[in-house]
């Protein structure tokens, strides 16, 4: 009898639903995505719909459900916590608990409940930790058979850090980091005190620290100064906060913010205030203060396993820029990063964990393949969906039977400095659009950066964009020829294809920066000549690779501007109509979806 | 009833027992917020202070 796991994420931030039978995914997708709520926390009521429909599982078949924490663990957590700052903390304390117990507390029941309602109310429901969770997600689908698991966030139950050791379809626990000691936790800190929003404006930070100057005296204090009064950092990557800077662990926010500003010498930025050279200093000096930690804890989780393999999660693992500074220490051969790395993710590492470590279930051979399905893992709709949904908006469409003759004209289209939204099959799972659920654009077009970022996604002007470029081609472009089908690892792009900086570079203002014309394909690249590339294969994704070689074929460039189909606070587009809906609100030009092609003006007129 | 046997078994398991008092008291307050943002409930809860 198959054994059929649902695993569960919820109730802090981007809950999830993930279904797993005989250890092969079938589904898994954000609550997000469907209640149009960025980050979801509630119950995954319509994920788990989904999981289980993409299935044709119903409740009586499942095995178990498997959620990803131990609540009792973090009560425990949050207890202990306050007696520790007591009296400090009290208020926060008493705001936090009527939700714990009105429902955290009592997790298990409020599943029984929904199950009642469905199906056996027997169903074991297992509750793997938080970290370990994270690990499963990252070994599990690994192409691994023995790696090093390093998960790295903000705070799970206790921990904040772990390295584990995955061999065969056992996870072993070798090291753990307790809160408040947390490397996502003083991420986080530093993302509150330049003004984005915790838990989401971590990237824009990450995007924020190219534009500081690496020579500068001001980044070297910064530095100087994180390291010597906010956080210790051991030789083996373990770290120790300084408590009194912060202010997480007893209040609502993040960090004392006169203690900071005594510190630092600047006042925290205003949410949507000016970013000046100072901002981009900070962010710098704090993006490789973390680097150094994650390098560290690598080269722990080495030592410690032996194995020539690592692989990552925890929301930490997000930070493309840091992962790639770990591949690039060699300190392992290989790296594998679970490309839902954060709290969504640990629905699929629970399940993960229940199918091997509960059920004892072997783990399947995927080849040098991960066992991902390139992350699409999401719901899909068929032409004849997708042709009902626009009948419905009375507007007029193409409809191509060739998908090659759609993509032809799609290519030229984008060439022609059009900006497309494209819509096809299951949607990803985890952060980041893979050429599923996106926005596409010319990466040679120096303007189209500016006209994504202002026009269509209504963000700061400041967020780069990432390149999809054909498998084969990335070392024409990039300094070293690799595969990241998940966007999780920033390259360089090769010396001569870069114009030079101006002398007075770092005096430039971010506007002037931002602006310069850095390569031939400025819209993907950096101020520091990086790329958050995705490389795409036939295998992966073979109507995208369609599209880019066709765009290759017209325009020599093997590569297309690909970002997440979504506005501002927004979570990326899930069905036909939320497509519609964001194609119409913003100044995208044409929108593919299946085989179907809407042009903007022929609907508006 | 099964939350409780698991709270204790949870407190047995981790040597925690010096958790109960502050469970309880803490509990008492927050049951006391909860109550209290029941519109119905306010001149009762009132009553008591």
């Amino acid at each position: 009898m198959a054994i059929v796991i649902l695993g569960i994420s919820a109730f802090y931030h981007d809950s999830a639903a993930a279904l797993i039978i005989d250890g092969e995914i079938i589904a898994a997708a954000q609550e997000e995505r469907f209640t149009r709520i960025k980050n979801d926390p509630g119950f995954p009521d319509n994920a788990i719909k989904y999981v289980l429909e993409e299935g044709g599982i119903n409740y009586n078949d499942l095995s178990a459900i498997a959620f990803y924490d131990k609540p009792l663990l973090k009560f425990e957590r949050l207890l202990e916590t306050y007696h520790a700052f007591s009296p400090k903390g009290l208020l926060s304390f008493v705001m936090a608990m009527p939700v714990w117990i009105k429902e955290k507390l009592f997790i298990k029941k409020l599943i029984r409940k929904k199950i009642s309602r469905f199906g056996s109310s027997k169903i074991p429901i297992l509750f793997p930790e938080h970290h370990l969770s994270h690990a499963a997600s990252a070994y599990y689908p690994s192409p691994f058979d023995d790696a090093a698991i390093l998960t790295i966030d903000g705070v799970g139950e206790w921990a904040t850090t772990t390295i584990c050791h995955g061999k065969a379809n056992k996870i072993t626990i070798l090291k753990e980091l307790h809160f408040p000691h947390s490397a996502g936790l003083l991420y986080a800190a530093f993302t509150y005190y330049l003004g984005f929003k915790v838990n989401s404006g971590e990237y824009k930070l990450m995007g924020l620290a190219p534009y500081g100057n690496p020579n500068s005296i001001q980044t070297e204090e910064f530095k100087k100064k994180i390291l010597t009064e906010l956080v210790d950092i051991r030789e083996d990557g373990s770290i120790i906060l300084n408590m009194h800077y912060f202010d997480f662990a007893t209040k609502q926010r993040m960090a004392d913010d006169k203690k900071w500003e005594a510190l630092f010498g600047m006042p925290r930025r205003e949410p949507e205030s000016v970013i000046s050279q100072i901002h981009m200093d900070l962010a710098l000096a704090i993006q490789e203060v973390t680097e150094s930690i994650i390098i560290a804890l690598a080269g722990t989780a080495q030592k410690i396993t032996g194995s020539k393999n690592l692989v990552m999660a925890g929301g930490v693992a997000l930070n493309c820029v840091a992962n790639s500074k770990v591949a690039k220490s060699g300190i392992f051969e290989n790296i594998w990063i679970q490309p839902a790395a954060g709290d969504a993710g640990g629905a699929l590492g629970a399940a993960y964990a229940a199918y091997h470590i509960w059920g004892k279930g072997e783990r399947k051979k995927h080849g040098f393949a991960d066992a991902m399905k390139g992350a699409f893992l999401g719901p899909q709709y068929d032409d004849k969906y997708i042709l009902r949904a626009i009948r419905k908006y009375e507007v007029g469409f193409s409809h191509f039977e060739n998908f090659a003759e759609l993509t032809a004209i799609v290519s030229k289209k984008i060439a022609d400095g059009n900006v497309v939204g494209w819509f096809q099959d299951r949607m990803e799972f985890g952060p980041r659009a893979l050429g599923n659920r996106s926005i596409l654009g010319d990466p040679r077009n120096p303007e189209m950066q500016k006209i994504i970022n202002v026009k269509i996604k209504a963000r700061e002007e400041f967020r780069p964009f990432a390149p999809s470029i054909l498998l084969e081609d990335a070392g024409l472009y990039f300094k070293t020829d690799f595969c990241s089908p998940y966007m999780l690892f920033v390259e360089s792009l090769k010396d001569e294809l870069r114009n030079d900086e101006p002398g007075n570079y770092y005096e430039l203002g971010l506007h002037d920066r931002l602006y310069h014309i850095r390569s031939n394909i400025q819209s993907v690249t950096h101020v520091d000549y990086s790329a958050r590339v995705q490389t795409v294969s036939k295998e992966s994704n073979p109507k995208f690779y369609q599209l880019i070689s066709d765009f290759k074929k017209i325009t020599g460039c093997s590569m297309l501007i690909n970002t997440s189909f979504n506005v501002r606070d927004e979570p990326v587009v899930c069905t036909p109509n939320d497509a519609y809906q964001d194609f119409m609100n913003t100044e995208m030009d044409y929108l593919v979806m299946g085989n179907f092609l809407l042009d903007k003006r022929k609907v508006q007129s | 009833m099964e939350f409780l046997k698991e709270l204790l078994l949870f407190l047995k398991t981790r040597k925690k027992f010096w958790l109960i008092p502050l469970v309880v008291i803490l509990s008492l307050f927050s049951i006391l917020i909860i109550l209290a943002s029941v519109p119905a409930l306010g001149p009762f809860i009132y009553s008591l202070f």
